[in-house]
């Protein structure tokens, strides 16, 4: 199974590839952790010696600004070295193979991989590959997982909401292409939350949610009455037209998040985006920038909660080190 | 090994051609079979194999296997796929259009038949390419093709342009007794899909390819038979629903019939968990209830035969995440022991499950094959339907180790195969 | 041979009285005062009002500096160092429960110093053991003690504040 390639022999933390099948204290105990790391981040010295000495490579497969610079900070902070690769990857130059370039960059003694990969599944078939000390985390494959942004969300939502069971959340988007609904929906089934509701036009949601316990609704109005947390996906250029959905006049029209639609949710809901957001097609500026919003929160904390995962992470690499030199 | 004469001695005779299934001995002269059960007289053998405790069957008659092996260099590693497939049991077989090299001229036919003649082991059939260099569009010189040797034409896994040019192609092949080979599958539905279109696959976030883009061809390709009255044979099924279209054409009497790939019968959408790409396969493994449609059709007699669907593959072409490997299984030793494993199940019976891969697939190609009926080549295997093996290292034949059953052990095991009265392997 | 321990509230006396005589002795000016979280913050809050520091107490958390890091991992909930004044060219004055090894001292200095260049840091500690794994020594002490093997001094609190040795 995935998940147990992500734990150590002795049941440390090792990869973070995916949040499907942890455990809540798992979930729970990043989070405490990442807390520690938000108060770091405020003080006037913001680094930590934790992973002095370690390199980390962002290997980003898939363009990415945004993700790649918290990774880069967080590692930062953490007072590692940090190297960021961006390999494009096109149909016409090949190039050297995915495996290739690990064993490489391997060999340079890297001890661990922040992959970002436009397959589902290539974060997985790294840490398969990869040696024992070293440590991979998931920064998005294709459409399966975004394990740090699912945590970092859930972190501003505890911050916020505090306790998660009798939360109402609802994800309105692409689900059907999202990685990061994916992982949002295995976060919040793990902490318990008792009402998960996503909200997409048929055309961009896939077969067999309600099957998972989820609530469906193509009616943006009905699905967020009186819910407590709204997530917001971003609507990717290449589905605003076409085969997917018309434009994205038509889709602002149904999906777009404006205050009207803002006020059947609680007074007191927070709106959350993972961004980069497009104003005017599934958010308005007005609710973007409104007091309900919690965007800019979610960047800042989503250093400290990839502070949190990184260094929990290393440490299973520390150990397979110490015990390859003692034997 | 040739021996003149040879008797296959007290092994428990299937033949579901002629409808036997009874402990007798078989014997052999000047590569074919002369008589069942009582020796003519004078014979004398030249070689006795010890058939006691053991199934003894006409040789596999397989509808679609790859002998394209992945290592093009190696000389050697050629014949690597015909012993596997002699290991497996699989005395005939048709190789499809879109092999290393595309058999849409006479000389390609003429190549592989002369490959296979060097190999000196299973008798190859080259399916012709339905269209030229496999394009869509443009009819191939089936005549050509068909006076090379060919039976069958088909388009493999490539597309064709519209339902115009099947049309045409239908009746063009008809037109030259020719048999239509086709895999249903609409490229538009298909899309960038690489697994099935159900909850597995969206939860692993792998595009997926829908029930329908096989049905939707499917019944597309039904009403073109049904206007120009041409033999079509469906190739590897994946769902339920196309067993019933197809049960539905065939009590209308409409010249159709088809085969599943023996994974289709045992995998479903499970196997890829994990993003496993052993189990990445073209047609896409899909539900329980598809495999018991699939199941059921094999038992009813709506679905004909078995094949393996051999597709050997070199390592490298694993190495990747999910969506960038090759899809394909190499099956040519694990056909006959899952096979056994659907009569374990109570699937079938041991006669249908061996008519699914002897009878069935000569009958859908009328050759005359798969069969024991005195005079006919002597193609035949004997089968130690108890014997316990491990696929691995010291088992496994073929070039490419892309099988979800690797290091997995199976019951059932071919002991002997003849092909045209020689002894084409023997363990 | 462990002596029989001394009360609290005289070790304390004990470590006050030490320090205000080091501070006279060095002639320092306006010195800020720093505890170690936990045990060290307990008797700094003590010490803070007794010698009438003038600013706020500072409050120092070393788990991220931590050597032993890769064994115990991180623990999840602490307390954020908070230190309400500039380092920068001060007198700091630095409090912890018990000296023993050396290495939480160690991790305290390198953090003070990733805040800032002090002028110079004076330790005091309630109890110094023996047992030092770096070179480290206190400047000023509530006493000073040698420990059987396996056995261990500890201070609990914060209500109420009790020092005891376990085997």
């Amino acid at each position: 199974m995935i998940r147990d390639i992500q734990f150590d022999d002795a049941g440390r933390l090792r990869h973070f590839l995916t949040l499907e099948g942890l455990a809540p204290e798992l979930l729970y105990r990043i989070m405490d952790t990442a807390e520690s790391f938000v108060s770091v981040t405020d003080r006037q010295i913001r680094k930590v010696p934790l992973l002095r000495g370690k390199t980390i490579v962002n290997l980003f497969f898939e363009n990415s600004t945004r993700t790649r610079t918290t990774f880069e900070l967080a590692a930062k902070r953490l007072s590692a070295d940090v190297l960021s690769i961006n390999i494009a990857t096109s149909a016409t130059s090949k190039g050297e193979s995915l495996l290739d370039t690990i064993w490489n960059l391997q060999a340079m003694h890297v001890d661990m991989f922040v992959v970002r990969h436009a397959h589902s599944g290539a974060a997985h078939f790294i840490a398969q590959h990869v040696e024992p000390h070293v440590s991979v985390i998931n920064a998005g494959d294709g459409r399966h997982a975004h394990p740090t942004q699912a945590m970092l969300d859930m972190f501003t939502i505890r911050r916020i909401k505090g306790d998660f069971a009798p939360l109402s959340v609802a994800i309105v988007g692409d689900i059907l292409h999202s990685r990061v609904a994916r992982s949002e929906i295995h976060a919040l089934k793990i902490l318990g939350v008792s009402d998960i509701r996503v909200i997409a036009p048929p055309t961009l949601l896939p077969g067999g949610m309600e099957q998972s316990g989820l609530r469906v609704f193509h009616d943006l109005d009905a699905g967020l009455r009186d819910v407590d947390v709204v997530i917001m996906l971003r609507l990717q250029r290449e589905r605003m037209s076409g085969t997917f959905l018309p434009s994205k006049q038509e889709y602002y029209l149904r999906f777009g998040l404006t205050e009207a639609r803002l006020r059947q949710a609680r007074p007191d809901a927070i709106v959350m985006h993972p961004g980069p957001i497009n104003r005017g097609v599934e958010i308005d500026s007005r609710v973007a920038d409104g007091v309900q919003s919690v965007i800019l929160q979610q960047v800042g904390y989503g250093i400290a909660i990839r502070m949190a995962i990184l260094s929990m992470a290393m440490q299973s690499g520390d150990a397979a080190v110490a015990a390859r030199e003692a034997s | 090994m040739s021996y003149d004469r040879i008797l296959i001695d007290q092994g428990r005779i299937i033949d579901p051609a002629n409808n036997v299934d009874a402990v007798a001995s078989l014997y052999i002269a000047d590569g074919r079979v002369v008589a069942l059960g009582r020796a003519p007289d004078g014979f004398a053998p030249d070689r006795v194999i010890d058939a006691r405790d053991r199934l003894v069957c006409p040789g596999f008659v397989d509808i679609c296997a790859r002998l394209r092996s992945p290592d093009v260099e190696d000389a050697d590693a050629e014949f690597a796929e015909y012993r596997a497939a002699a290991a497996g049991g699989v005395t005939s077989l048709l190789c499809p259009p879109d092999g290393r090299q595309i058999i849409d001229s006479p000389a390609v036919v003429r190549l592989l038949r002369e490959q296979a003649r060097n190999a000196g082991l299973s008798k190859v059939l080259p399916t012709g390419a339905l269209t030229g260099g496999l394009n869509g569009q443009d009819l191939s010189e089936m005549g050509a093709l068909q006076q090379a040797g060919c039976l069958a034409v088909g388009n493999g896994d490539a597309p064709v342009a519209n339902a115009l040019v099947w049309r045409r192609a239908l009746e063009y092949a008809g037109f030259h007794g020719l048999l239509v080979i086709a895999r249903p599958e609409d490229v538009s539905l298909k899309g960038d899909g690489c697994v099935h279109e159900g909850w597995v696959g969206s939860e692993l976030g792998l595009p997926g390819i829908p029930a329908c883009a096989e049905t939707v061809a499917l019944a597309q390709l039904l009403a073109l038979v049904e206007q120009t009255g041409v033999r079509v044979h469906f190739n590897r099924l994946s769902t339920a629903r196309a067993v019933d279209m197809l049960a539905l054409a065939q009590a209308q009497d409409l010249p159709v019939s088809a085969d599943i790939a023996i994974h289709h019968a045992h995998l479903t959408e499970a196997a890829i968990a994990n993003f496993d790409a052993n189990a990445h396969a073209v047609p896409p493994f899909r539900t329980a209830d598809d495999r018991a449609g699939l199941r059921k059709g094999l038992s009813q007699g709506v679905i004909g035969a078995l094949c393996s669907d051999h597709h050997p593959l070199a390592l490298d072409a694993r190495q990747d995440a999910f969506q960038a490997t090759l899809p394909g299984l190499a099956s040519l030793q694990t056909l006959l022991p899952l096979a056994l494993r659907l009569v374990d199940e109570n699937v079938l019976t041991l006669a249908r499950a061996i008519a699914l891969l002897t009878s069935g697939p000569a009958r859908v190609l009328g050759i005359e094959a798969g069969t024991l009926t005195p005079g006919v080549s002597a193609d035949v295997c004997v089968i130690d339907s108890g014997r316990q093996w491990i696929v691995g290292e010291s088992s496994w034949l073929s070039c490419g180790r892309n099988t979800p059953y690797w290091n997995k052990s199976f019951e059932g095991l071919v002991t002997h195969t003849l092909i045209s009265g020689r002894l084409a392997s023997e363990l | 041979m462990p002596e029989s321990l001394p009360r609290l509230d005289e070790l304390l006396e004990r470590l006050e009285n030490d320090m205000r005589a080091e501070i006279e002795k060095r002639g320092l000016i306006d010195p800020v005062m720093i505890g170690v979280l936990s045990g060290g913050a307990w008797i700094a809050q003590q010490l803070h009002g007794r010698l009438a520091i003038r600013e706020p107490l500072g409050l120092l958390n070393i788990n991220f500096y931590r050597d032993d890091f890769s064994q115990i991992g991180m623990h999840p909930r602490v307390t954020p160092s908070k230190l309400p004044f500039r380092i920068e060219g001060r007198n700091i004055l630095l409090i912890d429960d018990v000296l023993h090894t050396g290495r939480t001292i160690r991790a305290a200095l390198n953090e003070i110093f990733d805040y800032g260049r002090p002028a110079q840091v004076v330790l005091g500690v309630l109890v110094a053991r023996d047992g030092r794994e770096i070179p480290v020594q206190a400047d000023c002490s509530g006493m000073r003690l040698r420990l059987e093997q396996g056995q261990k001094i500890k201070l609990s609190g914060p209500e109420p504040l009790e020092l005891s040795i376990k085997s």
